[in-house]
């Protein structure tokens, strides 16, 4: 376009009232060399030669109207004043024109400007806001079906995904502070380079309203940290996927599920999430069934395995408050999971006989004889979590009778135990062993009002130095 | 009718934009070769010629047609194709 003139200018459309009541003040500011820039209609206002048309709303772009009429003062190019609606008074000084609109009324609002209206705004910024995204422009053609193009292109996860326009692309970048160009780490198992834009694009595929962008991206910084290991979780035959446990304000403010069916479909942040951070892996990292994903079966969790922990509810202390965050921080935590195991106690009404329960149910997480090989979640629900609350029990004592419960002979862990070959080795026989490595049990709140039910999320069976470990990392922008 | 789309490349653009071919076998030793016949005249003459000449190599050959060259081929034969041979030759022109 061209470059706007010095001296007044005035932007407006036909379409607002205060627009078309100043229309004689405009044709008499003509007299003195104003330019109007008109956003609907060329030839409005008719009083005034030499509209400029705007109905590409550039000039309202380049000059961030927000409201019509605005009158600008540009000198050398740049702007050093503006007035917004119509007010006498200032128009009089503005303009230096005692006299101006006397027979006016004194003051009268504007209206929205359309570059700024839903929608359009995104539109003006991906056309002539010169943004900084840069990953490889994918055509196509008039008669081919975009959701189809992304199946073929083999973005996809198995369900469908949402075109990843740049239009789209923009909105989701506005979700983050973080600009564009910015390395996050690079993503197994190609170890390759990943931008906020390249997670923004597979947040768009993946469903995420662009507030959920500061989850996503700190899921995939959390996917990163080496003790997470998410090659090896990756490659690995076994069933474990990357869950996202979140925790804080955050899940509040974006509305994910902690509740009635936390742990199942229906949630758009619960469901996108999870499901963005294995968009990242598949598309950037490269890492894909049969090729590098070697899983013998997998768990159907591998889709997207994200929920919020029920903290409002709780008598606990949240998982990220035990991992050493604040109680106001927000949070991910990753944890290799399998997948979810019911336990159904509705009898128990004494801690004890219902840690007894989680005791048993816990036992077979990998193999009943198998111990410090994968740790596990135990996702609590709430008439289960009022048991121990009505008994004075905390998470802390719990989890400590849990390790006492699961402090297991090695007698019946052996090779050959119980008809079983699988087993630990003969020679460990004569003591008892832990279940779980140090810090290898979890407990988080979640699930509805009813139901004696809670839930053990066994893990990778490998864990600790030689495997995963959960990681957490904290939600910022 | 309808404007193109543009869409952000998700991946880490290690690989060209445009689709890639599936992996071309190196030698047809041991796979089956179907031979699809388009229905456009005289496309058989070319094809039987193949299927002798392949048949002379020791290779399984399937015989398929579409019903007409006119439209895409029915789902039950591209079904039935893709199910029972590894590589496909198709007479595409007069």
């Amino acid at each position: 376009m061209d470059v706007i003139a010095d001296g007044l200018v005035a932007v407006v459309k036909q379409d607002c009232p205060t627009c078309v009541l100043i229309e004689p003040i405009l044709a008499q500011l003509a007299a003195d060399g104003i330019t109007v820039y008109s956003q609907d209609d060329p030839d409005f206002p008719a009083q005034v030669p030499g509209v400029r048309d705007d109905r590409e709303l550039e000039a309202s772009f380049r000059l961030e109207i927000e409201t019509v009429p605005t009158l600008l003062r540009m000198a050398g190019g740049r702007e050093v004043g503006r007035l917004v609606g119509w007010e006498r008074g200032e128009w009089r000084e503005f303009t230096g024109i005692a006299d101006l609109g006397g027979g006016l009324p004194g003051y009268r609002p504007g209206c929205g400007s359309k570059s700024v209206e839903p929608g359009i705004a995104e539109a003006l910024a991906m056309r002539f806001g010169n943004l900084p995204i840069v990953a490889r422009r994918i055509e196509v053609a008039p008669l081919e079906d975009a959701v189809e193009a992304c199946f073929e292109r083999g973005w996809s996860d198995g369900l469908p995904v949402v075109p990843p326009t740049p239009t789209r692309v923009y909105r989701m970048l506005q979700g983050t502070a973080r600009p564009p160009d910015e390395v996050i780490g690079v993503i197994p198992p190609d170890l390759a380079p990943c931008t906020v834009e390249k997670v923004a694009i597979n947040a768009v595929m993946a469903g995420c309203k662009p507030e959920y962008m500061p989850v996503v991206l700190a899921a995939v910084e959390a996917a990163l940290i080496d003790e997470f290991c998410m090659h090896g979780l990756l490659c690995t035959t076994m069933f474990a996927g990357p869950m996202v446990v979140v925790n804080g304000p955050m899940a509040r403010r974006i509305g994910m599920n902690s509740r009635e069916n936390a742990l199942g479909q229906g949630n758009r942040a619960n469901a996108t999430i999870g499901r963005a951070l294995q968009l990242v892996i598949r598309n950037v990292g490269g890492g894909r069934p049969g090729g590098i994903d070697r899983a013998c079966l997998g768990n159907p969790g591998k889709y997207t395995f994200c929920f919020a922990e029920d903290e409002e509810g709780s008598h606990w202390e949240s998982l990220s408050v035990e991992r050493g965050f604040a109680p106001d921080a927000s949070t991910v935590t990753l944890f290799a999971a399998d997948g979810v195991q019911a336990v159904a106690d509705q009898k128990s009404r004494t801690p004890g006989s219902l840690a007894r329960t989680f005791a048993a149910c816990l036992r077979v997480v990998d193999h009943p004889k198998m111990v410090a090989a994968g740790d596990a979640f135990l996702v609590v629900s709430p008439e289960h979590e009022r048991v121990f609350h009505a008994a004075g029990w905390s998470k802390a004592r719990l989890k400590a009778e849990l390790d006492a419960l699961l402090l297991i002979p090695g007698a019946e862990l052996v090779v050959g135990a119980g008809g079983i070959a699988e087993g630990i080795a003969a020679g460990r026989a004569g003591q008892s062993w832990p279940k779980f490595r140090p810090g290898g049990l979890n407990i988080v709140r979640a699930g509805g009002g009813a139901g004696m039910f809670s839930a053990v999320i066994g893990g990778w069976a490998a864990t600790g130095e030689i495997g995963s470990i959960p990681v957490t990392k904290e939600i910022t922008s | 009718m309808t404007d193109k789309m543009i869409m952000l490349d998700p991946t880490s653009e290690r690989t060209p934009a445009r689709r890639q071919l599936l992996p071309r076998p190196e030698t047809l030793a041991g796979l089956t070769v179907g031979l699809l016949d388009i229905s456009k005249p005289r496309g058989n003459i070319f094809l039987d010629r193949l299927d002798e000449l392949l048949r002379g190599k020791g290779i399984t050959v399937k015989r398929y047609a579409k019903p007409t060259f006119t439209r895409v081929a029915p789902v039950d034969l591209k079904q039935r194709i893709a199910s029972e041979v590894d590589v496909v030759v198709e007479g595409l022109a007069d």
